[in-house]
């Protein structure tokens, strides 16, 4: 095959970043990683399917500081691409493509994420924290 | 000047309207998430913490049982149609590149049907 060296657009190395573009490359990062919580839910369904034992072990790997961790992650990578794919379903509609607009969108969702993961995790500790 | 091949113009037929099917269907999982994701993240928060007999009890519902097979499989095929974009736009190279989107596509399938499956097996343990 033929070495091609020309340059390739848009010259990631000396590019600025902006907001769009950011938001736009989070948004296939978020999804790829999201495929790893996939395997982690099917993980834990599965473990509920093969009984307590296997579903005990599962639990106490969630529960692991390491667990929360990736659950942390998980949850603002979910929250994240639940927000930013509601963006992406406006644009497709044909709404939003000001550049106003996609900056202003892009406030929201990130805003939006942040919230949703507060509000998740406040909710979890409350309900751990309840009587049980 | 047509944009046709020859072979297109002799038959004379239209689009099948098929070119559009991998964008559609990915904007019909994404809006069915949205609600499933949703109902699926304030459920485990309510089961936080939650013991072996109150999750397979909360599985074992109808409802619930239908709503999370819906999740996997509009889940898991949304997986695969955009891991499917991302091998495509990096991996140019065959045979790495028709590989990787094969072993990609069985794998999402693989796992979504055992996720589907446990729900199942869980739904109709009574």
């Amino acid at each position: 095959m033929v070495e091609r060296n020309r340059p390739l657009s848009p010259h990631i190395q000396i590019y600025r970043p902006q907001m769009t573009s950011v938001l736009s490359i989070l948004h296939r990062i978020t999804g790829v990683g999201l495929g790893v919580g996939a395997l982690l839910v099917a993980y834990w369904v599965a473990a509920a399917a093969g009984g307590p034992d296997h579903f005990a072990r599962a639990q106490a790997l969630i529960g692991s500081w390491f667990g929360y961790l990736v659950l942390l992650g998980f949850s603002v990578a979910l929250f994240f691409h639940l927000s930013n794919g509601i963006r992406h379903l406006f644009w497709d509609a044909g709404y939003g493509f000001e550049l106003r607009s996609a900056y202003a969108s892009g406030v929201a969702v990130l805003v939006m994420t942040a919230g949703l993961t507060l509000i998740a995790w406040v909710a979890a500790f409350t309900v751990l924290g309840g009587a049980r | 000047m047509s944009m046709r091949t020859p072979l297109g113009r002799v038959r004379g037929l239209g689009s099948a309207k098929e070119g559009v099917h991998h964008w559609w269907v990915q904007r019909l999982t994404a809006v069915a998430l949205v609600p499933l994701t949703l109902w699926f993240v304030a459920s485990l928060i309510q089961l936080a913490g939650a013991d072996y007999a109150m999750v397979s009890a909360w599985i074992a519902q109808p409802l619930v049982a239908v709503l999370l097979t819906l999740l996997f499989v509009s889940g898991f095929y949304h997986l695969a149609l955009g891991l499917q974009v991302v091998i495509e736009d990096y991996v140019h190279e065959d045979p790495a590149r028709i590989v990787s989107l094969v072993a990609v596509r069985f794998a999402c399938w693989l796992i979504g049907a055992i996720a589907v499956f446990s729900v199942l097996k869980i739904a109709f343990r009574g």
